[in-house]
């Protein structure tokens, strides 16, 4: 651990992931003491400051109704975060869990299992995640619902494949010989191997999860409004662009930010950790 | 004495990483004369295969690695040789043998169309047609017999025997001067081993090819080489000719060596000092007084 | 070439089973939903009866599974349902739109392949070098940004501070080109009118290189790191010493093994694409599937919804089959072995 973080912070580009990173998880964190504008998070209006270019004190300009973006990516930031981890940490555990127990134990089992996330693989993801959003209503917790449906199957075939080669190694074997149960095997024995493929893609796959639900919300189909939302903010101004470009080029380079950090750190960690895809 | 194909002479060799300056070779001389069968024998690590493709140019282009000394291939220094004066002389004065000849073939070519490319490096104009010609010919020298069915078909639909034999025919293909052999045929069945080294040794002979055989398997160098350099730790500790070296094994790790196989007639598992400082005992030379060759 | 045409069978057995697995997923997740679809339909306005009536031609008030069999019998016919949205039969809806979409996530996909590939060789021939460090920043920028992020950046650069490219649409209005396949590229070449390619062509350009982008990044990461792999696989280094071209090398003897593992990944992307496109079109105002894909969705317009969902992921299936044999054609194990596993 101690060795990973200091070979991160060795190279030039996966320390630019770190920066990155923590600027935006702190920012998310702090927005309420680094917001210029805080309350803007909300349904403010402000007719006498609407639609104003960068310009002090509105570090990136102002939207429709004359609610600081700076404030509100950041406070956006704080939503796309709490939703990536929530997603993840439903996602991975189903994931992992299919994966493991279709490739431990093969046969019908792994037959059926498969077969089950083929179909989910089938549906292109932001497809799946729509319709999923198309017939609940769009809160926050249904896209969470939503990207959660489309993210498991992911990991599911990933471990899989790691469960499939390793089941053959020696040492899954001699637990067998000696009359290793199939739940310590599969938890004690296979789903360590599994650990550092699974965790580099959680990484890259925190930032994935960010441009998914924004791709999300920009259709309309995700957070609704007055909370703010970066693919929501892209899809508002586009309409005015190129005028009020800073309505959506700010948004959009604050989602290219968080998950090219996600990416940088994710790559390094593929590296130092030496997992496969 | 003539002037030799490849002269070695205080080469080393030493890789730049994360810690510093990693030596693996200090600084080893050798050398070869035309048509003549020299092994460098010694454990993994030692730095044989190194040493191979340092005189094949393929270290040099290396960023990490720091050269030292001189190799002349031929009488020319390959360090003042460009890039592609050196890449000039691969494939077709120079050839090389590798442990595995399965892994060693590229898996989604057929044998044909890599024979082709090897071919071209002599001749670039080479047609496939001609190159096919050409190919099946040097494949029954090989006593590959059904050579078409060979060069129609992908490495892995032929046995590593067989795959063994197209590897040896392709580095002879062209005539090199010099071939390196790198434990050929390791990967192998014994038998298998056996029968295709006899095939390369009766080539190499009826084509005055010089080898540098690089080996781990002192049975095998016995019956293969002319001379005999034994390598340990980045550093020649005996030298000599093949018979003279084997009757009279005089540097401590050459006797280790020697010992350490275990004889077909039992006796077993023999005894090997763990005390390895015997190991870095002066260099014997058993040519030494006699003038070098 | 017995062994493709079993591959070909059996993958087309599967991904028919699998469709059916789509027709079900789609049609559970169109059942739950909150309301009732038909007094949707209908608005607010309509009559118990009106909306009794439509709810008895739904099949509404059967159970699930009685529904889920009308479905598929209609199916199995080419039927998909009258959109309620639109009111005219999905089919003719999807038939209308997706062209234009699948014209779109074409293009872009050949210049995934087109540029993605050659970007990954070359960062992987000069690996740890200027050229490489350049590829591997650009390329994971690329995937780091969603497609309509890349859609604003491209089009404010190329369309409004460098006017090169048009801002929106398929084709500028004062050509009017017979609908034959729908596919303006297509369609232009067969009216001969080459004016007309042209004009589409530069149409399409923009939303296609920001649909692509990712993808590029995407297969420039896959085949640099594929191929990195293979440059330490003995094959490569027997290359080496024998002296074959450098540039050889990379284009044929470590790129074509490098490529079996990438293509199915890539295959994916492809797929992805379909789904991305919606995106792209909302920003481009690309008249394709999007517009009436969210229209629906918003409507909770059922049929129009499975409809789409289905099309598109049969198209997506379609696609990984091509793949397969691709990858079956480029890898000779499978293509000459006898059990296709």
């Amino acid at each position: 651990m101690k060795r990973t973080i200091s070979i991160l912070v060795a190279n030039p580009l996966s320390l630019l992931g770190v920066v990155l990173v923590a600027t935006v998880v702190l920012s998310a964190l702090f927005a309420d003491f680094i917001a210029p504008f805080p309350e803007h998070r909300g349904a403010v209006v402000d007719f006498a400051n609407f639609n104003k270019a960068p310009e002090w004190p509105y570090l990136m300009g102002t939207d429709l109704v004359g609610r600081d973006i700076f404030s509100r990516i950041l406070y956006a930031y704080r939503i796309s975060l709490i939703l990536g981890v929530v997603v993840l940490a439903i996602a991975v555990p189903v994931g992992v869990t299919v994966g493991l127990v279709a490739g431990y134990f093969g046969g019908w089992t792994e037959y059926v299992l498969m077969r089950i996330t083929d179909i989910f693989l089938s549906i292109p993801p932001l497809v799946l995640a729509m319709s999923i959003m198309g017939v609940l209503e769009p809160t926050l917790a249904n896209g969470m619902l939503a990207v959660t449906v489309m993210w498991w199957p992911w990991y599911t075939r990933l471990v899989y494949n790691i469960t499939r080669s390793e089941r053959e190694e020696g040492y899954v074997l001699a637990a067998e010989v000696i009359g290793a149960s199939p739940l310590h095997v599969i938890f004690r024995e296979i789903l360590p191997n599994c650990v550092p493929a699974v965790v580099t893609k959680m990484t890259l796959d925190l930032g994935f999860v960010i441009l998914i639900a924004s791709s999300l919300s920009f259709l309309g189909l995700g957070v609704q409004p007055p909370t703010p939302d970066l693919g929501s903010m892209v899809a508002d101004g586009a309409k005015y662009l190129p005028d009020s470009w800073w309505l959506t080029v700010f948004p959009g380079l604050a989602i290219l930010v968080a998950v090219f950090g996600f990416n940088l750190i994710g790559d390094a960690l593929r590296d130092i950790l030496g997992a496969d895809q | 004495m003539s002037r030799p194909l490849l002269d070695i002479r205080d080469l080393t060799l030493g890789f730049k990483g994360w810690t510093g300056l990693t030596e693996v070779l200090h600084g080893i001389s050798l050398n070869i004369q035309p048509g003549e069968r020299v092994a460098l024998v010694g454990e993994s690590g030692s730095g044989k295969s190194v040493t191979a493709r340092i005189v094949l140019g393929m270290l040099q282009s290396l960023r990490s690695a720091r050269i030292g000394g001189t190799v002349e291939f031929d009488g020319r220094n390959l360090a003042q040789m460009s890039r592609a004066e050196r890449q000039q002389l691969r494939g077709t004065r120079i050839s090389m043998i590798f442990q595995d000849p399965t892994s060693s073939l590229n898996p989604v070519y057929r044998i044909g169309t890599q024979f082709h490319e090897v071919l071209k490096r002599e001749v670039p104009g080479f047609s496939y047609q001609e190159a096919m010609n050409r190919a099946a010919e040097i494949l029954r020298e090989v006593s590959i017999v059904d050579a078409e069915r060979v060069l129609n078909s992908y490495p892995f639909q032929l046995s590593g025997g067989m795959n063994q034999r197209v590897m040896i025919a392709m580095a002879l293909a062209n005539e090199p001067d010099l071939l390196l052999a790198d434990e050929p045929g390791t990967a192998l069945d014994v038998t298998v081993q056996a029968q295709t080294l006899d095939l390369m040794r009766r080539l190499v002979e009826q084509h005055n090819t010089a080898v540098l055989f690089i080996s781990h398997n002192l049975g095998v160098v016995r019956e293969f080489a002319d001379r005999v350099y034994v390598i340990y730790k980045g550093r020649i500790v005996e030298h000599g000719p093949t018979t003279a070296l084997f009757d009279d094994p005089r540097h401590p790790y050459t006797r280790a060596l020697m010992t350490a196989v275990p004889r077909l007639t039992g006796g077993g598992v023999p005894d090997i000092d763990d005390d390895a400082s015997a190991f870095s005992a002066p260099l014997v030379d058993h040519l030494a007084g006699e003038g070098r060759p | 070439m017995m062994p493709i045409a079993r591959l070909l069978s059996k993958r087309l057995g599967t991904s028919l089973l699998v469709l059916f697995g789509v027709s079900m997923l789609i049609f559970a997740i169109a059942r739950i939903i909150p309301g009732d679809p038909a007094r949707i339909a209908l608005g607010p306005n309509a009559t118990t009866e009106q909306v009794a009536a439509l709810r008895a031609a739904l099949h509404l008030d059967d159970p699930v599974w009685i529904q889920y069999g009308y479905f598929l019998g209609d199916l199995l016919r080419g039927d998909l349902g009258v959109s309620l949205y639109t009111n005219r039969p999905v089919t003719t809806d999807i038939a209308q739109f997706l062209p234009a979409t699948l014209e779109l996530v074409l293009v872009a996909g050949f210049m995934m392949v087109a540029i993605g590939l050659p970007l990954g060789i070359l960062s992987a021939r000069y690996r740890g070098g200027i050229a490489d460090n350049i590829v591997r920043i650009v390329s994971l920028l690329g995937v780091s940004a969603p497609s309509f992020v890349w859609a604003v950046i491209l089009m404010l650069i190329f369309a409004f501070y460098l006017p090169l490219f048009p801002v929106a649409g398929r084709i500028s209005d004062s050509y009017s080109i017979e609908a034959v396949t729908g596919f303006l590229l297509v369609d232009t070449l067969i009216a001969g009118n080459f004016r007309a390619f042209g004009n589409a062509a530069w149409h399409i350009v923009l939303p296609a290189f920001a649909l692509a982008l990712s993808g590029i990044g995407q297969a420039t990461r896959l085949t640099r790191a594929n191929m990195v792999e293979t440059y330490d696989r003995p094959y490569i280094e027997m290359a080496r010493s024998y002296g074959f071209p450098a540039r050889r090398i990379a284009n044929r003897y470590a790129f074509k093994p490098s490529l079996i593992p990438s293509l199915t990944i890539i295959g994916l992307d492809f797929a992805a694409m379909l789904g991305n496109a919606f995106l792209v079109e909302a920003i481009f105002a690309w008249p394709g599937l999007s517009r009436y894909g969210v229209a629906v969705i918003l409507r909770k317009d059922l049929n129009a919804i499975v409809g789409t969902v289905l099309i598109i992921s049969a198209t997506f299936l379609i696609v990984n089959i091509i793949v397969d044999l691709l990858i079956a054609f480029i890898n000779p194990r499978i293509r000459l072995s006898q059990r296709s596993s």
